[in-house]
This record gives C-alpha cells, sequence and structure tokens, in this order.
C-alpha cells in the first residue's frame, strides 16, 4: 500500500496575533482605572447620641473659616480671595505655641472651623477643606522628616508596624482638629 | 563598492512567531486589570480638584453615592440628585440604603464602611451637609470625598 505523501497538517496562525490585538483593544478601551482617591473624613457621631456639654474653648484657639453663598471667603473676620493662603495661616495658627495672642495658645488646643453656607459649592468646599488638610498634612510631613506626598502614603497604610510608629510619632500633641460645622441657610 | 554590494545569505526577515504570545501577555494583564463598571451613572459627573489626596486601602469596604445634576434633565429634572447602584435616593433613603451596604459586609466590618462621595462641583453644599447628617443618623461616619489630581503645579 503505497500512500501518498502527504503535506504536514499545520494550521495557519499568523492572523493569531490580529485577533489578540483585537481583543487587546476592546480592553484597552473598557479599561476604566478605578481610582479611590480623596480627601477623607471622619464624621461626627449621631447628633442624637450626643449629649450637650458646653465646651469652653477660648476664641483664640479657632480658626474660623467662613464661605459664604457666593464662595466667598472669610478667614479669621478678614475677607481673603486666594484659597491657597489658607494653609499658611492654619500652619502659623497651630504651631503658633503661645507667641501671638490672636493665635493658639497650644497645638493640641488649636481647631480649624469651617463653615459653609447651604449655597456653598461644592468645589470651593473642597478647595479649603483641601488647604486644611493640607496644611495638618505639612505639619505632619515636616516632623516625621518626610515630603508630603510620602506622609499622605504612610498615614494611608497603617497595618504596616513601620508606618504606624512614625504616624503617631508625628501626630503626637498635634491632633487634626478640623470642626466642620453644619451649614446655616 | 564590491565590499558593500556583498549579499549575505541570512534570512531578512523578523522572527515573528513569539509576537501572539506577546500580545496576550498584554491581554491578559488588561483583563485582570479591568473592572467592568456595574451600574451606569445617570449623574453628571465632574468632580472637583485637589492636591491632598489619599488612597483607600480596602476597596471592599467602599460605597458610591454619585451626586450631581441629571445627565436626564427632560425626565428628572435639574435639580442635583443622589444616585447609589443605577437607582435615584432620596435623602430620606439614604439610612435604608447604607443599613444594606452594611449588610453585605461581614459583621466585624460593618463599622468601618467608607462611604465615597462622587459629586459633581456645581453640587451646594446643602446637599451634601443634609447627606452627612444621614450618615450620622445611619452610624456610617466613615467619609470620603472622590476627588481629581490636580495636574498643574500652581
Amino acid at each position: 500500500m503505497a500512500r501518498k505523501k502527504r503535506a504536514a497538517a499545520e494550521i495557519n496562525s499568523s492572523s493569531m496575533a490580529d485577533i489578540a490585538f483585537l481583543l487587546l483593544v476592546f480592553f484597552l478601551v473598557t479599561t476604566t482605572i478605578a481610582n479611590d482617591k480623596g480627601l477623607t473624613l471622619k464624621l461626627p457621631p449621631n447628633p442624637d447620641d450626643i449629649e450637650d456639654v458646653d465646651v469652653k474653648m477660648s476664641e483664640r484657639n479657632i480658626f474660623k473659616i467662613l464661605i459664604n453663598s457666593s464662595d466667598k471667603l472669610l478667614v479669621e473676620n478678614e475677607p481673603v480671595t486666594d484659597v491657597k493662603e489658607i494653609r499658611e495661616m492654619i500652619k502659623a495658627h497651630v504651631l503658633n505655641n503661645g507667641r501671638d495672642p490672636n493665635l493658639s495658645e497650644k497645638p493640641e488646643k488649636a481647631v480649624v472651623s469651617l463653615k459653609a453656607n447651604r449655597g456653598t459649592s461644592y468645589e470651593m468646599f473642597i478647595a479649603v477643606y483641601n488647604e486644611a488638610q493640607g496644611a495638618y498634612y505639612d505639619i505632619y510631613a515636616e516632623r516625621a522628616g518626610v515630603s508630603n506626598a510620602k506622609w499622605r502614603e504612610i498615614s494611608s497604610d497603617l497595618s504596616n508596624p513601620d508606618n504606624k510608629e512614625i504616624y503617631t510619632k508625628a501626630r503626637e500633641g498635634i491632633p487634626m482638629a478640623i470642626s466642620i460645622a453644619e451649614p446655616n441657610k | 563598492m564590491a565590499k558593500f554590494s556583498k549579499k549575505s545569505d541570512t534570512s531578512q526577515e523578523i522572527p515573528t512567531s513569539a509576537l501572539p504570545d506577546i500580545i496576550f501577555m498584554l491581554l491578559f494583564f488588561f483583563m485582570v486589570t479591568t473592572v467592568m463598571r456595574e451600574n451606569t451613572i445617570n449623574v453628571k459627573q465632574q468632580m472637583p480638584e485637589g492636591t491632598e489626596l489619599r488612597k483607600l486601602q480596602r476597596k471592599s469596604l467602599v460605597s458610591y453615592l454619585y451626586m450631581g445634576e441629571p445627565k436626564n434633565t427632560s425626565l428628572y429634572g435639574d435639580e442635583p440628585k443622589i444616585q447609589a447602584n443605577d437607582v435615584f435616593l432620596d435623602i430620606k433613603d439614604i439610612i435604608l440604603w447604607v443599613s444594606k451596604e452594611k449588610d453585605k459586609l461581614s459583621e466585624n466590618e460593618r463599622d468601618q464602611i467608607t462611604i465615597a462621595f462622587k459629586a459633581d462641583k456645581e453640587v451646594k453644599m446643602g446637599l451634601i451637609s443634609d447627606v452627612q447628617m444621614k450618615l450620622r443618623k445611619a452610624n456610617a461616619l466613615k467619609v470620603m470625598y472622590s476627588v481629581r489630581q490636580r495636574t498643574d503645579n500652581m
């Protein structure tokens, strides 16, 4: 039985790359890299559970920021036009240590009070809140001897014991006290 | 120029047999990292910008609330609305929504639930603070304002 010599059975795979490219492009287009980044905030507990206690706080310890319904700023009773000025003002306020009689007595006692109006835009509120948090992050980063960005990275991951140590050390004595008041109508 | 006219006998082709493998590698990377968006967002989302962003560590603990002007204004009006998982929520429904979201988590993680606000920058603070008040009542105290990283260095 002499058989005819057959050609080797081969699947043409040259279009494989094209098919893979097609799929690749599909996934490239549909991918939305999740960006779970933002400004963190811890809300105070349920107002019904809090007993009304009169806390006496001297006026000098409170750094007041008011935003009105047309997004104008009033910082410590002075109108401010540039949001970015707030950062240095807060830093000076927190780290005053009793030098300037108008600013805080001690970093522990310093409070930043942020009050918006119901008509304030979210954008403006975020801009101010960003600066307020940034001021505290700058202070902590400086104490920890790292950059601001590095500090934020450290403080986001406290499961690492090294980070936890740096975090508690830098925050010691300077609590981040940003109080967001109920907006008025 | 006889030196240059000399032809070499080696083949000039670049071997492309490894190309599909490389492409498949890329493909698998994107397939694994892709998160299919499970719900369509029906509100405008132009998020404000910030610089002091922090990353969330545990994505499983995050629930999203979208706030903004509805995209379909002829149907829903142009008042900012709250959206969660494909449906519009009323402010009074938020407590119920939070408890449903908490039920999805295991018991010891329930108080660590984080609510991420994906709000349009045109939204007024009145709505935001109403929502926050409900979250306080629902005992979901961790909040994150989703913002975009500001790219310029002003």
